[in-house]
């Protein structure tokens, strides 16, 4: 936008400019756009709301029943299974998301030869659907798979990284992280482009070492983007459904305890005796919390700043 | 091979027969011991990043002879041979499959592009009662998550009689919110001079969207096309609550399937895998600064 500061919205004479225009047809442009969004996700969203105030199934209507599926959550193990993953989901892959992408950048960040293969390289898994790239781990860490003969090979001994329920959830995290690396580097990289060199040489000069220059010059400069990432990545890392699903499989691992919530979400909803009131009860505690992370990000970077 | 090896060719040779330089961004000259750090770095990185992709089509490429689990492991494959390709085809129909995702995918960009260009040339450019709110209400929906109303989605899609099939699938992503908000944005950034041109020429709205103002933004709408392909091809929770029957399947969700019933062939699912991921880095190498483009712009409208 900064390109052309003129006034595009503001303009005095604009309405002798658009009379000329029939006035239905800023309606037909917006038309497509606004029906998907209305039928498919506003609609849902509401009856979400609505559905979670009833006992309503896949193939029948469903009655009122107050807060029924809400008091029903509070004495459901599942639920607690799921809402403590998926909180570990957070506190243990945003961290991760922060720091390690802006590494990465920083690796990538200098135009040596060959760089602009290493950034691409770097970016497959984004690319790869979350399908494969669970797959491709559960081969890796499979009892007889790659990693664990690679540990043999040292001495370690083979690993029960997908059969324990701790380093399943452990491993799945790994892949979100994995997955998720080239990406946020690419939203850091942006931002390390506009820091100015001269805070650099000036640190230099004044005998900061390289550490210390990340500490004070850079990481400074591109905290509002770690802010950016850390409100996309835990949202995100919030609502895991995929790596988990995949790694554990569609029980959730041992007992069903790597169960993340948006997983009991389309476990107790989905198939023809699926509990829609129940689900949709669930989804809403998915929506509070999506929306609480997003304010505690953005009030803790508040806090920081002033 | 040293670092100075690899270095060497890419440097044109200059008149004066100086040793190459290499340089950062800002023109200074990086030094030898650190250069060969970084690459080092790179290197381990890239172990990191690929060879998860690397270890996987060579699974895909061992024969049934061939001991997949050995240890130390066989990186490379003794007898490499397209065979696990043919049985995956003969197990799950991979090929139906790849064509199902091809349509959602290919549907999906068509809609997206289309969809969020027309909306958001009116966001933009349009005035007319209610455009504040309608901004507001594309800005809303970017925010729903959507795993939280994936079921009424599902229930949404029976009440039309559209589950179970690929319109289905496409058709709750099919004008992303985020994509036209993305599209205003664009059409933000063009100078309204040449439109305002058109209009005292007599150029009537439709003309003025086709002609002035979308050539002007094909850069942007490469963009929505790119991700929305991508996305399609790539998504997995939808289309395994959407699809319950077999011959619908995406490539995802026939992966899924593949895992699931023949877990223990791994040769069968690596090649599997590599069918679903192969067109993707195909158009990602292709494609490469469109992507980055795109991540760039997400993060500044995030």
């Amino acid at each position: 936008m900064a390109a052309t500061p003129v006034r595009v919205r503001g303009r005095a004479p604009a309405g002798t400019r658009i009379r000329r225009q029939l006035p239905v047809s800023p309606w037909l442009f917006a038309a497509p756009g606004l029906l998907v969004t209305g039928a498919f996700v506003l609609y849902p969203f509401f009856s979400t709301l609505v559905n979670s105030f009833t006992d309503r199934r896949t193939l029948l209507p469903g009655d009122f029943v107050g807060l029924a599926n809400f008091r029903e959550l509070l004495h459901d193990d599942m639920f607690w299974t799921g809402l403590r993953n998926s909180t570990l989901y957070v506190l243990v892959v945003v961290p991760a998301l922060v720091v390690l992408p802006l590494l990465l950048a920083l690796l990538v960040q200098k135009n040596i030869p060959g760089i602009t293969f290493f950034r691409a390289a770097f970016y497959t898994p984004v690319v790869a659907s979350i399908v494969v790239v669970g797959l491709i781990w559960v081969w890796l860490l499979d009892e007889r798979g790659l990693v664990n003969s690679l540990l043999e090979t040292v001495g370690i001994g083979r690993v029960g990284f997908l059969s324990d329920q701790w380093l399943l959830l452990l491993s799945a995290m790994a892949v979100t992280v994995w997955k998720g690396l080239g990406y946020y580097m690419i939203i850091y990289l942006a931002a390390l482009a506009n820091v100015p060199r001269e805070l650099h040489e000036a640190a230099a000069v004044d005998g900061a070492g390289p550490v210390r220059r990340f500490l004070t010059v850079t990481v400074p400069a591109v905290r509002s983007t770690m802010v950016l990432v850390a409100a996309l990545s835990s949202v995100a890392a919030f609502k895991v459904f995929s790596e988990v699903y995949l790694m554990a499989g569609p029980d959730g691992g041992p007992a069903g305890e790597d169960t993340t919530l948006v997983m009991l979400v389309q476990r107790t909803g989905t198939g023809l005796t699926g509990r829609v009131g129940y689900a949709s009860a669930l989804s809403v505690v998915v929506f509070v919390v999506t929306v609480a992370l997003m304010l505690l990000v953005l009030r803790a970077d508040r806090r920081e700043e002033s | 091979m040293s670092v100075l090896e690899k270095v060497r060719p890419e440097r044109p040779v200059t008149a004066r027969s100086r040793p190459p330089r290499v340089t950062d961004e800002h023109g200074r000259r990086v030094r030898v011991g650190e250069l060969a750090l970084r690459y080092l770095l790179l290197l381990a990185v890239l172990a990191l990043t690929v060879g998860p992709f690397g270890w996987q089509l060579s699974t895909s490429l061992k024969g049934t002879t061939e001991d997949i689990y050995s240890s130390p492991p066989g990186f490379l494959p003794a007898h490499p041979t397209v065979h696990n390709y043919t049985r995956v085809a003969d197990t799950i129909p991979v090929w139906d499959y790849a064509l199902n995702s091809l349509k959602v995918a290919a549907a999906n960009v068509v809609t997206n592009c289309v969809g969020s260009a027309l909306a958001g040339y009116a966001l933009a450019r349009l005035r007319f009662r209610g455009r504040r709110v309608t901004t507001l209400v594309f800005v809303l929906a970017m925010l729903v998550p959507v795993e939280g109303i994936v079921i009424a989605q599902f229930t949404t899609m029976r009440e039309l009689g559209l589950n179970n099939t690929l319109v289905g699938v496409v058709l709750p992503g099919a004008i992303g919110a985020m994509n036209v908000l993305l599209m205003r944005g664009a059409f933000r950034g063009l100078p309204y001079e040449i439109e305002e041109a058109a209009y005292v020429d007599g150029a009537d709205v439709w003309q003025r969207f086709l002609r002035i103002a979308l050539p002007s933004v094909k850069g942007t709408l490469a963009v929505v096309a790119i991700f929305a392909f991508m996305g399609a091809w790539d998504d997995f929770l939808w289309p395994l609550i959407v699809l319950s029957d077999p011959s619908k399947f995406t490539l995802t969700i026939g992966l899924n399937y593949l895992h699931g019933t023949f877990a223990n062939d791994e040769r069968l699912v690596a090649a599997g895998t590599v069918i679903a991921v192969a067109p993707l880095i195909a158009l990602f190498a292709c494609l490469q600064r469109y992507f980055f483009r795109g991540v760039g712009e997400g993060a500044v409208k995030g």
